[in-house]
């Protein structure tokens, strides 16, 4: 993902002088092709996020589109008065981007982790942020967040990401994917976890639970029919995000579902603490019930 | 009486009468930097057009202090962005004006503030557009002292100098008072004109209520190094039982200090109306 989102912002800032690439000592050695034929649009300002961001918000008053990069972790809790004050309220057109969405650093343990930023940056107004759920889709993600005018919290895994489209497809902010198509249940997700959702669903198919999957990749603003279409159409919906199940996309979903006001068999898959263990990125979501087997587990129980 | 002494007294009349109508505020924090302020809009040293707010090659003055955003009020009315009658109804319902300034809300200010530690990063980012588009516009930021216990003051510091902002002025408002005590008493922040020369600024220090001393400091300029100016201020300037008493950081003058303050900063009844 992280290739997919510099290869991009390299073709955008290539094209548009406007564009310049902020990062927090963080990704040097990624950046390099960037740093070597577009200097001028490169700024590493160290290991200071909230200077980062509130310089961003700055630059942005003057036209500017400043792309704010590093994990994600240290901009949504450190800085997070800095994207409220300076960019959100100030309504400053600067894309927030974080790396490392979930515990997908696993082994350098939760401080590195982003498992409660959507809880945090979910309650600002202005912001819309998005969690690409596959390189394709970063690419894509980078340009809308680049054509929309306006904060943008970009949600980034980090590199090597397996693709879950097959073939190109439309790509549009605060529009959910239908990955497949079903009538018993629906299971919502975002980010990687899409990948293990649909090797759930697969899975399910094979045993006759016909399984709708949703790639929520904006979870604000929140594609609300699509999720009432779900709830008309499928009766059960399960979120599944590697997020605290406070505040994220299990929260935006609930929500929906609470004002649409139907009856609905509704789970949320998500932390419950802060993450536990160390190890490969699978082997801490399984200690933490959100890998292919605690889903696919979760999903038989409740068609039990 | 000299024009910008005249001019500083009127603002400093504005700042009571804005407090007055709003029934509060941080008045001793706008007196102190009344004079800097003054002398930034009304002595020839910032270059803007009030009729045209979003002058493309205006200089910028960010009041990273915003809780004395009625020293701003009252100067951007006295320029002419907005009418003063606007500044009876601060604070209330319907006003575009708060007890902190807003962007987009109130033309002429380039930043919401309020929250301390924010505006000297906020003033890099425009500085540094500012010089990649080889333009030929200042920017000057006013923090206070006691905002310079934030740590993002500090990351802002190194910043600064590190991208050779030399479009930079950074004013501290350097009264050695906050809201509860003085500031060495909370905070040991001494020898702090030694802390930014040591952060690599181009440091000036002045008495803060000498328009001369303020004017030549404001157009200081170092090739390749931001200009930070050690303003040392009286908080609460102006008004006599004000002056270095840290409770008048938020406070209204009761009935027995009123006149006193009419007198001294010579309001009328007609003028508190």
């Amino acid at each position: 993902m992280r290739t997919a989102y510099l290869d991009t912002l390299y073709d955008l800032a290539g094209k548009d002088r406007r564009v310049y690439a902020l990062i927090s000592d963080n990704g040097a050695i990624v950046y390099d092709k960037y740093r070597k034929d577009l200097p001028a649009q490169y700024l590493n300002l160290g290991i200071s996020e909230a200077n980062m961001l509130g310089m961003a918000a700055g630059m942005a008053s003057c036209g500017k589109i400043p792309f704010a990069y590093t994990i994600g972790a240290f901009l949504a809790y450190r800085a997070f008065e800095f994207i409220r004050n300076d960019i959100c309220l100030q309504k400053q057109n600067v894309k927030i981007v974080g790396t490392g969405a979930g515990e997908i650093y696993s082994a350098l343990g939760p401080t590195h982790h982003s498992t409660e930023d959507l809880g945090g940056l979910r309650s600002l107004p202005n912001l819309t942020i998005i969690t690409p759920a596959s390189p394709m889709e970063v690419k894509k993600a980078t340009v809308a967040a680049y054509e929309y005018e306006g904060p943008v919290y970009l949600r980034l895994g980090t590199n090597k990401e397996a693709e879950i489209y097959e073939k190109d497809y439309i790509f549009e902010i605060g529009k959910g994917v239908v990955m497949r198509e079903g009538r018993d249940i629906t299971l919502i997700s975002l980010g990687t976890v899409v990948k293990d959702v649909l090797d759930v669903a697969e899975a399910l198919d094979k045993e006759g639970i016909n399984t709708r999957v949703i790639n929520m990749h904006t979870v604000k603003p929140i594609d609300r029919e699509l999720i009432m279409q779900a709830i008309d159409e499928t009766g059960r919906i399960v979120t599944i995000e590697d997020h605290n199940i406070i505040g994220g996309l299990g929260s935006a979903v609930a929500e929906v579902i609470a004002e649409y006001g139907k009856g609905v068999t509704f789970k949320q898959m998500g932390l419950h603490n802060f993450s536990e263990g160390y190890g490969t990125y699978q082997q801490v979501k399984a200690n933490n019930g959100i890998d292919v087997p605690c889903i696919y587990n979760a999903v038989k129980k409740i068609m039990d | 009486m000299r024009e910008i002494e005249e001019t500083a007294r009127d603002i400093r009349k504005k700042i009571y009468q804005i407090a007055h109508h709003a029934g509060g505020g941080h008045m001793g924090a706008s007196f102190s930097m009344a004079d800097i302020i003054s002398v930034l809009y009304f002595d020839d040293v910032l270059k803007y057009d009030a009729a045209n707010p979003n002058w493309e090659e205006r200089d910028k003055f960010i009041l990273s202090k915003g809780h004395a955003s009625y020293a701003l009020y009252a100067a951007l009315a006295k320029a002419g962005y907005f009418p003063e009658e606007e500044l009876r109804h601060v604070g209330q319902p319907g006003s575009k004006f708060g007890g902190h300034p807003k962007r987009n809300d109130i033309p002429g200010v380039e930043a919401s503030t309020g929250a301390l530690g924010h505006g000297l990063s906020f003033a890099i980012g425009i500085a540094f557009a500012n010089k990649v588009d080889r333009k030929d516009s200042h920017i000057y930021v006013v923090l206070g002292d006691g905002e310079c216990q934030e740590g993002s003051i500090w990351e802002g510091a190194l910043s600064a100098p590190t991208l050779e902002l030399d479009n930079l002025t950074v004013v501290v408002d350097h009264n050695k008072l906050q809201a509860m005590d003085e500031l060495e008493n909370i905070v040991h922040m001494q020898p702090f004109e030694d802390k930014w020369k040591a952060f690599g600024w181009n440091v000036v220090e002045i008495d803060g209520h000498n328009y001369e001393e303020i004017k030549d400091a404001l157009l200081t300029r170092q090739i390749g190094v931001p200009t930070v100016v050690i303003a040392h201020t009286v908080k609460g300037k102006g008004v006599s039982f004000m002056e270095n008493v840290p409770i008048w950081h938020f406070r209204m003058p009761n009935e027995q200090e009123l006149p006193i303050l009419m007198e001294e900063l010579g309001l009328t009844e007609e003028d508190l109306q």
